[in-house]
């Protein structure tokens, strides 16, 4: 699934600015998103999910959040170095966001027809009585029956799950390239997600867009995304494949993380917990971000911040236990130079570092 | 395949247009960034409101008249940096010889007692009904929210018209007319918030702990709605003062000689042509008082919301 | 109440077979009105219709199902911050709605709750120490310094430090917080506890600990919990009954290994089915459902969930089911089961949710 790169983040950093101090919200992202792949984005609340993607979108709070450094490439060009005006004129169309509440997500006093409208109008070239039918096809697109009425309907007389189904909808209106969803089944029940994770897919599938997916929850993972990238306290820790981040994951805190989450079968004792708390974002230590919590913490890990390893194909991790005396940067798929091949594959060496087989 | 290095933060253009500028002139708020010119201190206002505090905490130390004494050969003077003023009169005097300077004095002391007063009785009962409108809600809300809706539709300063006649003027009169016009918007405002508190989870726990309604009212609603209290009562300070002004100037409020700033202004309200300074100069003090306390209370209400309190 | 009465009802012996709690036929109708003075009835919100259950000592049932299941309320008829439209929740055999004055303060020193938010279950103002002591001030427990010694107990068994005492909310993270909360519904040693989805707003890594805490807790303190909630995994590793509830009905119930070897109600299968095991690729196992939940202003006829079910048979949108019992103690209301078994109409072999 080698598709081309449309998204490439490099190096992002956004701090916010307070009167006591830095905090590092984001601090050296690096994504990689190709065309017509799901990325999944996880991490726990204040491991700066939501403002990487606030930042891609340059929609950060005005009050003292900025993005300090990195670029970020849409097909080659730093849409960080775009006027506002010129931002504008690609949100929405080729880089597009659902967020997580769809209470908020939508106007209460304009109908579900004039937000749609509105979305339409955008385009060039927009005629009245074109977009009023693009408004009702694009309800029937997201599988909202009965369109024609839903479309004078207001927020409020919609569900949740519907709603969030007319925020995607105004989402892709502009077909864009790149769709970021910030944890937009977060309030909705179990069986009203499966419903829209199954509708996401299926609409990513028709435009070819790539998603960015954010969320906490691994199930969603699992369901959605073909790719995955770990995120504790402002950086990356892991990215790779969805297969191989469940079946093997390299960096402690992935694992940890997953072993945490209660599962539906197995044994139903005590859960594995993390002890400890992330760290400040204002006062981030020197070395590796986990290692205050971490159970395989050596002097090392606490000195510097670790390099990024390749595990697998595609599969990278910040951790020094993953050390073979090679490495590269960022969460791309292509592979390192100088891996050994000398019969063991570089996979292997590295999982027997940390103590695991390619056995869960 | 390295990162590419990226200039630092502040080489990345933060386009300040004039427009913005502008605004950060224009608007005391907010900075040139649009960031919002978080929690700084009011300095001016918070010394203009110590300054007539002490003056009214002070009066008879600091006057250097008695402010009821006639000297009727010194009538009407101008202050003393104008033509024919004298030194011993630094803003002049009235119409019956008294020093505007020492009545300015005392009339703050006048006018903070009756402020503290009708503050304390109308933001009192509006807190007391508020709370009770919101918490209880149901029929007991009912009533008292149609109470406070008269209470808006009466003429407040006819009604305090109407007392002065019927009670006789005195303070007395004055700190009920107003607390009168008081009660009703505090009230309002505070079963508003008793509403939103009401919804939240620590109230249900409280009553699944075993706590009386009146108990939860007391220690859990009231301390959480005293954020909101304090601001009104600073925003409010203005309204009580110019509403005193207003009654004084209107004869209702306290009977002369006592000086009150709006008595002040209503004796120098004929004389304005030729002797403007017996009027301004207590308009001018009503004017600084209010402003003060209001951009004072702005700055508090923001202080105290905790959602700006991060920045 | 003194620290005697308290300490006695504690250590009464074990009331062996009679359930801790019981809920019977239980039913909550709001009416939606119109107008202050002559309110004219719009309709009606079965929000709860016709519960039954029970719980023993020491014991935790959860209580499952999607939102405006009727779950919430439920327990809020429970907790007695709602009286029910029709039929009784007793406590130790004793009907806990009308109770008044001292009968009701000790009822609510038996039944405590930790909800969901953590960020509203704490009042602002007050310090963490006047929070937890609240039961205990509010029944005359004792004076100022057993109860602080009372609370620096329930800090330390709740995994804070005593010196956090006299902090406020603000202070401590989310999961702090909750656990503040938990120390709060231990003060008055309540004999249940009623948990609203206790650990859906905390973190991944921060529910794990809560869900030992509240383990832990039970070994130690013999409490009985009501857990609410919405997933199905966490009500695996803490329930020991499980009930599943739809639009104010229970469609199934039974002990929690039982349920999760067997699950046979439709609605129950779809409800499993959602629950996306941390498994990339079982797309092929899933039920997904047609259509929106019903309004519950406007009921499907017969069985309320005949608009959604896979299962659908003509029958079903004109009577109701009743909960049949398909295995001991594994009750489900569906007529596939009617008279053991089929109507003609074979179901999908039963969902093994291990499989």
């Amino acid at each position: 699934m080698n598709g081309e790169t449309i998204l490439d983040v490099r190096d992002l950093h956004t701090h916010f600015f307070l009167r006591r101090g830095v905090v590092k919200a984001v601090d050296g992202v690096n994504l990689t998103l190709r065309r017509g792949e799901v990325l999944g984005l996880v991490g726990e609340s204040g491991c700066g999910k939501s403002l990487t993607a606030l930042s891609l979108m340059r929609l950060l709070p005005k009050s003292g959040a900025r993005t300090v450094r990195g670029a970020v490439l849409l097909h080659g060009e730093d849409i960080l170095l775009r006027t506002p005006a010129a931002m504008r004129e690609i949100r929405g169309r080729r880089i597009s966001m659902i967020l997580q509440d769809p209470q908020t997500s939508l106007n209460p006093v304009f109908s579900i027809g004039d937000q749609l409208r509105e979305a339409f109008l955008r385009r060039p070239r927009a005629r009245l009585a074109e977009v009023m039918k693009a408004a009702v096809a694009a309800l029937r697109r997201v599988d909202i029956a009965a369109p024609e009425q839903r479309v004078g309907q207001y927020p409020h007389q919609m569900s949740g799950g519907m709603k969030q189904r007319v925020v995607g909808a105004i989402a892709i209106s502009g077909e864009p390239e790149v769709l970021i969803a910030d944890e937009p089944t977060t309030a909705l029940d179990a069986t009203i997600q499966l419903q829209y994770l199954k509708l996401l897919k299926r609409l990513q599938r028709q435009n070819g867009m790539a998603i960015l997916f954010i969320t906490h929850d691994f199930g969603v993972v699992a369901r959605m995304c073909d790719r995955v990238a770990v995120m504790y306290a402002g950086r990356i820790v892991e990215c790779g494949p969805v297969r191989q981040i469940f079946e093997a994951p390299a960096h402690p805190y992935t694992r940890a993380l997953i072993a945490s989450v209660p599962k539906m079968n197995g044994a139903a004792g005590r859960l594995t917990t993390i002890e400890g708390q992330p760290p400040s974002l204002m006062d981030l230590p020197a070395g590796c971000r986990f290692a205050a919590r971490c159970v395989h913490a050596e002097q090392r890990c606490r000195e510097a911040y670790p390099g990024t390893f390749q595990v697998g194909e595609e599969h990278t991790a910040d951790c020094w236990r993953l050390d073979p005396g090679v490495s590269i940067t960022g969460c791309h798929p292509e592979r390192s130079e100088g891996s050994s091949g000398n019969g063991v594959s570089v996979r292997e060496r590295s999982l027997a570092a940390l103590g695991m087989t390619s056995q869960r | 395949m390295t990162a590419v290095e990226r200039p630092q933060a502040d080489d990345l253009p933060v386009p300040v247009s004039t427009r913005r500028l502008w605004r950060a002139l224009l608007w005391p708020g907010r900075g040139a960034t649009g960031a919002p010119r978080t929690s700084r201190v009011p300095w001016v206002p918070i010394v203009i409101i110590s300054v007539i505090v002490i003056m009214a905490l002070f009066a008879p130390l600091l006057s250097p008249y008695s402010p009821i004494d006639q000297t009727l050969r010194d009538k009407l003077l101008p202050p003393a940096w104008m033509d024919g003023g004298s030194d011993k009169y630094f803003l002049g005097t009235d119409a019956f010889g008294r020093d505007i300077l020492s009545r300015l004095i005392h009339g703050a002391r006048v006018s903070l007692i009756v402020a503290l007063l009708a503050l304390t009785a109308g933001g009192g009962v509006g807190l007391v009904i508020g709370i009770v409108a919101g918490y209880v809600g149901g029929i007991v809300d009912s009533v008292l929210m149609r109470l406070v809706d008269a209470a808006f539709t009466f003429p407040a300063i006819l009604f305090a018209l109407l007392l002065a006649v019927t009670m006789g003027q005195g303070l007395g009169t004055l700190v009920i007319a107003i607390s009168l016009l008081l009660w009703a918007s505090f009230a309002r405002v505070i079963r508003g918030e008793v509403l939103a508190l009401r919804q939240r989870d620590f109230v249900a726990l409280a009553k699944v702990r075993g706590c009386s309604a009146l108990r939860i009212m007391l220690t859990h609603i009231l301390p959480n709605v005293l954020n909101t209290f304090m601001v009104l009562v600073t925003l409010n300070i203005g309204v009580v003062i110019i509403a005193e002004a207003s009654l004084s100037f209107l004869g209702a409020g306290i009977p002369p000689p006592t000086p009150t700033w709006g008595l002040m202004i209503s004796e120098g309200r004929g004389r304005i042509a030729d002797a403007w300074w017996v009027a301004l100069i207590p308009g001018i003090a009503i004017t600084l008082l209010v402003l003060s306390v209001n951009l004072f209370g702005d700055w508090l209400r923001d202080r105290l919301d905790p959602r700006l309190r991060q920045l | 109440m003194s620290v005697e009465s308290l300490e006695a009802d504690h250590k009464s012996p074990p009331t062996g077979d009679r359930p801790l709690l019981r809920v019977e036929r239980l039913r909550k109708h709001f009416e939606l009105t119109k107008g202050i003075l002559f309110s004219r009835t719009l309709g009606h919100i079965k929000a709860v219709d016709d519960v039954s259950f029970e719980i023993r000592a020491g014991e935790t049932l959860g209580l499952v199902g999607e939102s405006g299941c009727g779950k919430t309320t439920t327990s809020r008829m429970i907790l007695n911050l709602e009286t029910p439209t029709d039929g009784q929740v007793l406590l130790e055999d004793q009907p806990i709605h009308g109770l008044q004055g001292a009968a009701l303060r000790a009822f609510r020193a038996k039944v405590q709750a930790v909800f969901q938010d953590p960020w509203s279950s704490l009042d602002p103002r007050m310090t963490v120490c006047r929070t937890i002591a609240e039961s205990l001030i509010v029944n005359a427990w004792g004076d100022r310094a057993s109860i602080a010694e009372r609370v620096r107990e329930l800090l330390l068994q709740v995994g804070l430090r005593p010196e956090q005492a006299l902090q406020y909310p603000h202070e401590f993270s989310g999961g702090q917080r909750q656990r503040v909360a938990l120390a709060a519904a231990l003060a008055s040693r309540p004999k249940l506890i009623v948990l609203d989805e206790p650990v859906s707003s905390l973190d991944v890594s921060i529910r794990a600990q809560m869900m030992n805490l509240l383990k832990d807790i039970q070994a130690q303190d013999n409490v009985a919990y009501l857990l609410v909630a919405h997933d199905l995994a966490t009500v695996r590793h803490m329930a020991d009954q499980t009930v599943v509830m739809y639009l104010g009905k229970i469609v199934e119930q039974a002990p929690t290994a039982v349920l999760f070897d067997d699950v046979r109600h439709p609605y129950t299968k779809a409800l499993f089915s959602a629950v996306l095991l941390a498994r990339p690729n079982r797309e092929e196992e899933e039920i997904e459902l047609a259509g929106e939940v019903p309004s519950p202003l406007n009921l499907p006829t017969g069985c309320r969930f005949h608009t959604r079910c896979p299962y659908v048979m003509p029958h079903c949108s004109q009577q109701e089911p009743a909960l049949r019992e398909v295995a001991p103690g594994h009750t489900v209301a569906c007529h596939l089961f009617d008279g053991n078994g089929s109507a003609g109409f074979q179901p999908a072999p039963a969902r093994s949710a291990g499989s």
